[in-house]
């Protein structure tokens, strides 16, 4: 594959150090992901040239860290969209470009995302996804090379969120430029992305295909965002001894690795079952816990729970009335082998 | 608490009714028709007027710089900007003429001349747009100059198509102050330009040397500038006015 963007680049701000390397082909969509704070907006903000950065990134070829922002083949939507509230929304489309081919481009990219209408309206008289796709059309008027989405989801209701991921998805698969997309939502990972680029603490921990990213997280925050438990700790047999207590068993451990080397055990949520008394088990990982909080998600409810390790439950809401789960309630918590991945790190 | 505010208002309101009720109406329109008068009210339009222009021009690229830029000794120079909002006018006067002055550091030969009368109004009034200006472009949010130059725009298109707009209702704000503040500007002006009538005469100095001679001709303009400033009041809207500009009320006395 040609590398449409080649990215190594450093930031330093203040105590904060982003070091970022990646490459993607033409029409790759990047799921960036990571906790608050890991450096996706920084990343962002370095490749549009907003943010000074050392190093190298290259477009097509072309070294473009040293180009400034508008000379830069880079569109850029930030969060909430930032549409110039003076302008109305093709205003605001064709600003990139402007006179008449300008106004005549607008007019294509709103008419193609079903907003002709919508045309003279200004940013204050649209709803959060209208505005969405606005500043997704305005991004993409100058045909970028590099296209930079900052959680552009985030803000909106459920109905809005599915329409715009819509929007989204018709507009990206026709785009032969490389993609970035910041998200916290897994969903949007698995509609939107070709691949994974996870951040945690300024350094890239992750680059993979979302499946993977899935079956076999490369840490904690990842496996949680992904709806798993990711533990921590060291290799002995099948079993992870897992940092700060606890370990848990897997059917198998692929290749064979010496013990002592460090591991993730993964376990997906909804793999995790919960009792009231300790079960007799088939299972081989069993253990006491306490539920922290409940969270509804979606028809199941995620129970966090504190232990030996903590361990994150998906149960039936039918489950959490049988065993009269609530913040505090002590139970077992308890894993199949045959659920368990062991990741080497 | 109720007394107290009760006397405050009677304070603030009492003045201007004794204004009204010893405005000599059936005259009004003769005593700020005459030559004099007339030709007071023209250059205190002129002064001000040239005053704003040179704060709009000088003072927009200092606010943005101070909004938008770090630098070494910036608060420092927030601090000077605000100086002339609390210095003595007559101190502003004489600081003008030791800068600008014959004898001064920079010896542009301004004092008693029209051109020192706009520079004196010019010097009072600027802070109060400047720090509006400033306030106005800290409030904005920098996305939207990023975004621009995301999609072409160099730093001076950014500045015009999308820093100015928005601007717009900051900037209105805090040149309607200043304006209204180099208008009834004083104490600067006789110091530093004199009190030469045509070249220097603003209508406040006209105003406060018809006090002796002829008082209701002095009351009959005063009315006139009050109505100007409620004027302004009004157009502006005064909600607007005071969210615009973080400086209303550090209103000096002339």
């Amino acid at each position: 594959m040609t590398a449409v963007l080649t990215v190594d680049l450093h930031v330093r701000r203040g105590a904060f150090h982003l070091q970022a390397r990646l490459q993607a082909a033409a029409g790759e969509t990047l799921a960036l992901v990571g906790p608050n704070g890991s450096g996706k907006s920084t990343l962002l903000r370095a490749l549009a040239g907003l943010q000074p950065a050392t190093g190298t990134l290259t477009v097509d070829g072309a070294d473009t860290n040293s180009l400034p922002a508008h000379e830069r083949a880079v569109g850029w939507v930030p969060q909430e969209g930032a549409l110039f509230p003076h302008l109305n929304a093709r205003d605001n489309v064709a600003f990139g470009i402007g006179g008449r081919r300008g106004q005549r481009v607008a007019r294509e990219l709103l008419a193609e995302l079903g907003l002709l209408e919508l045309a003279e309206r200004r940013p204050a008289q649209l709803s959060g996804g209208q505005a969405q796709k606005v500043a997704l059309a305005r991004a993409l008027a100058r045909r970028p090379r590099l296209l930079l989405l900052d959680e552009p989801l985030a803000a909106l209701d459920v109905a809005a969120r599915a329409e715009v991921r819509r929007a989204l998805r018709a507009r990206l698969s026709s785009y032969d430029g490389v993609t970035l997309l910041v998200t916290h939502d897994p969903v949007d990972i698995l509609t939107l992305a070709t691949r994974v680029v996870a951040l945690e603490n300024g350094s890239v921990v992750q680059d993979a295909p979302a499946g993977e990213v899935a079956r076999a997280p490369r840490s904690p925050w990842l496996a949680e965002l992904m709806g798993s438990n990711a533990f921590a700790g060291r290799l002995r047999g099948h079993a992870v001894l897992i940092e700060g207590g606890g370990s848990v068993t897997a059917a198998e451990v692929t290749g064979a690795p010496p013990d002592g080397v460090a591991a993730l055990a993964v376990v997906p949520a909804h793999a995790v079952t919960v009792h009231r008394e300790e079960p007799d088990s088939s299972a081989r990982n069993t253990w006491p816990v306490v539920v922290r909080d409940l969270v509804a998600t979606g028809g199941r409810v995620r129970l966090r729970c504190d232990g030996a390790p903590p361990v994150l439950a998906e149960v039936t809401p039918e489950a959490v009335a049988d065993l009269r789960l609530a913040d505090g309630a002590q139970v077992w918590a308890s894993v199949k082998a045959t659920e368990v991945t062991v990741v080497l790190l | 608490m109720a007394t107290a505010g009760t006397v405050g208002i009677a304070f603030l309101v009492l003045p201007l009714l004794g204004l009204l009720v010893h405005a000599p109406w059936h005259r009004w329109p003769g005593l700020v028709t005459t030559p004099a008068a007339r030709q007071a009210l023209l250059l205190s339009v002129e002064c001000s007027f040239g005053a704003l222009g040179f704060a709009v021009v000088t003072g927009v690229p200092l606010a943005w710089l101070l909004a938008r830029c770090d630098f070494p000794g910036k608060s420092l120079l927030r601090a000077l900007v605000t100086v002339p909002l609390v210095l003595p006018p007559v101190v502003g006067g004489v600081a003008l003429l030791l800068a600008f002055g014959n004898n001064g550091l920079i010896p542009l030969h301004l004092a008693y001349t029209t051109w020192g009368a706009i520079a004196a109004e010019a010097f009072v009034a600027m802070p109060f747009l400047v720090l509006a200006v400033e306030g106005a472009l800290a409030g904005m949010d920098a996305r939207f100059e990023d975004v621009a130059a995301t999609l072409g725009a160099g730093p001076l298109a950014t500045f015009r198509r999308v820093t100015l707009p928005l601007l717009a209702p900051g900037l209105a704000a805090g040149a309607a102050l200043a304006w209204a503040r180099a208008l009834g500007e004083f104490g600067a002006t006789i110091t530093f330009a004199g009190n030469l009538p045509g070249s220097t005469q603003t209508l406040p100095l006209y105003i406060y040397l018809e006090l002796q001679s002829d008082p209701d001709a002095a009351v009959a303009l005063s009315l006139l500038l009050l109505a100007v400033s409620v004027l302004l009041l009004v157009a502006l809207g005064r909600r607007r006015l005071l969210s615009g500009a973080r400086v209303s009320a550090a209103v000096t006395p002339a």
